[in-house]
């Protein structure tokens, strides 16, 4: 007996409608022919001729393109690795590391870096962002293989290593090609998360480096204008096909992130 | 020959070793360079003032703990912080039953689809989720047009809707919504549908059968969303600074202030400290209250 009442449904709607409107407003005015996004006047393609033509936001988007990339290979490498370790192996001290990044206010992450590299006299900019995002894309990586590792037969590995393959062989030729599209979802997870990230960049950018949330927050601080909207739905597109693509290679993917 | 093999061991340490000495090194390192921090004296340009001074004395004190408790002015802005997350949860907890509700009724088929719309906009950008609103609320926006043409029917003065405590409201409840929706409906899914017929049969009637069936099996879902939303609204920085007025700072932005302005870090790790032990305190309570519930619901 499944009776779904219609006030469930009008209450789903408004809730879906609270998601979603605000957001397409931004994408409906990056093409209106206003300065202001206040209401509509006419189509126009002009904030994205302008955005093509803007050198600071082209420079923020090749600094954030060079960081997420940078920041996803190596999180994949060591996330994949700690995905491994957490599923054939009893730790103790790893998964706390794991979790720990994902589960405390994004700010305190942000600040101790700061303060971990000023102290160190290590420069702040591209390089310290990319150190800060690895370390907190790890734990995403880590938590989408392990859930691929889960769903899989170990026996596989097992009967590999039975018929003489050394551990690496084994984990080479049986482990990684099962559990790849884990790994693939991991890393496109790790991309973006990287690429979006305003507040821990915020704190270990120094002054000299801007990324694309970096710029955005700089020109939303002073104004509002549609080429923000521009490049705001450049961005949302990226992200949207990243994360279809990975969902479809990884179909946990959707529940267990950031459910920790 | 499976089980436990002679290169385990080292096998164990070639591949938990890396991602754990990157997380020392990055996480937890950093972690505990503020928790000494905290302990120090500023530095006159800012930073920590040198650990041995020219006296020889140790520069260790408890003085940046003194004032955070003694200057009522800081445990007012973690008050406020409290506040807002607190209505921020609540709010969301009202908007996500029914979404999550109807989400696990849904077919097996349409499930996946409609979870996923929850999410997606999760996946943009933050910034850009704030900006939505920035236009949403701004004064020449409909919304705001229409808002102060009503109160202007009543005599009412315009009321500005963006800078103000309403707009930070708002948009904490926006960027947080899925993290309600998610552990609510992970619960709400495993209900036995066969607990409400029983129920129907003996003659509960829809509210009664929500009250005491539903929302007590639902509170584990509840505490674990409660925790999602509170924490890192507790600590957000970024809403407040965009979209609040001047009376809008609340703890994050406190510490934003402590490490790039007033560049005070002992002060500025004080504060952190305080909000990682409240984020960590409130996260243990809440899944301790979420097991004991269950247990309760069950018994």
């Amino acid at each position: 007996m499944r009776r779904r009442s219609p006030l469930l449904w009008a209450a789903a709607l408004c809730a879906y409608a609270f998601l979603y409107v605000p957001l397409a407003i931004v994408v409906v005015y990056s093409f209106n022919d206003s300065r202001l996004n206040a209401e509509w006047v006419g189509f126009t393609l002009d904030w994205y001729r302008k955005l093509a033509a803007d050198d600071e936001m082209l420079a923020a988007a090749g600094n954030s393109l060079a960081i997420g990339l940078v920041a996803s290979l190596v999180s994949t490498v060591l996330g994949t690795m700690a995905g491994v370790a957490m599923h054939r192996y009893r730790l103790r001290l790893l998964p706390i590391l794991i979790v720990a990044p994902i589960a405390i206010p994004e700010i305190l992450m942000g600040v101790s870096l700061l303060i971990f590299f000023v102290l160190l006299n290590f420069t702040l900019g591209l390089v310290s962002v990319a150190l800060a995002h690895i370390a907190f894309c790890i734990g995403f990586v880590a938590i989408v293989v392990r859930a691929r590792l889960a769903g899989m037969d170990e026996t596989l590995t097992e009967a590999a290593r039975d018929c003489g393959a050394t551990p690496w062989k084994a984990f080479r030729h049986v482990t990684l090609p099962l559990i790849m599209p884990g790994v693939v979802a991991g890393a496109l997870m790790a991309f973006t998360l990287s690429i979006d990230d305003f507040v821990i960049t915020f704190f270990t950018a120094g002054a000299g480096t801007v990324t694309l949330p970096l710029q955005i927050y700089s020109m939303i601080k002073i104004s509002v204008t549609p080429e923000v909207n521009a490049v705001s739905t450049l961005l949302m597109l990226l992200t949207l096909l990243l994360i279809v693509i990975a969902a479809k290679l990884s179909p946990s993917l959707l529940r267990s992130e950031r459910e920790t | 020959m499976a089980g436990t093999r002679p290169d385990t061991r080292l096998a164990r340490w070639l591949v938990a070793g890396p991602p754990l000495l990157y997380l020392l090194v990055f996480f937890a390192a950093p972690a505990l360079i503020m928790v000494l921090a905290s302990f120090r004296s500023p530095g006159e340009f800012g930073g920590l003032a040198p650990l041995v001074d020219e006296a020889g004395k140790v520069d260790l004190n408890v003085d940046s703990y003194a004032r955070f408790l003694t200057e009522t002015v800081y445990m007012q802005v973690f008050v406020k912080s409290a506040w807002y997350a607190g209505l921020t949860t609540a709010i969301c907890l009202l908007l996500a039953y029914p979404l999550a509700t109807l989400i696990a009724k849904s077919a097996k088929k349409y499930r996946d689809l409609l979870l996923l719309l929850v999410i997606l906009p999760f996946w943009s950008n933050f910034l850009i989720r704030i900006y939505a609103w920035m236009i949403i609320l701004g004064p020449n926006a409909a919304l705001a047009k229409a808002v102060n043409g009503v109160l202007a029917v009543f005599g009412a003065g315009p009321v500005p809707l963006l800078f103000s405590g309403f707009a930070v409201l708002v948009c904490l409840v926006y960027v947080h919504l899925p993290f309600m929706v998610l552990p609510l409906y992970a619960n709400l899914e495993k209900h036995d549908q066969a607990l409400l017929d029983a129920a129907q049969d003996l003659g509960a009637n829809a509210w009664q059968r929500f009250w005491r069936i539903t929302f007590p099996l639902s509170l584990p879902g509840v505490y674990a969303g409660a925790a999602l939303v509170f924490i890192p609204a507790l600590g957000i920085f970024a809403i407040p600074d965009i979209l609040g007025g001047p009376e809008d700072t609340l703890i994050g932005n406190l510490i934003k202030q402590q490490f790039l302005e007033t560049r005070d870090w002992p002060f500025g790790s004080v504060l952190s400290i305080v909000l990682t032990v409240s984020a960590l305190v409130l996260a243990g309570t809440a899944a301790w209250v979420g097991r004991r519930s269950l247990g309760a619901a069950r018994a």
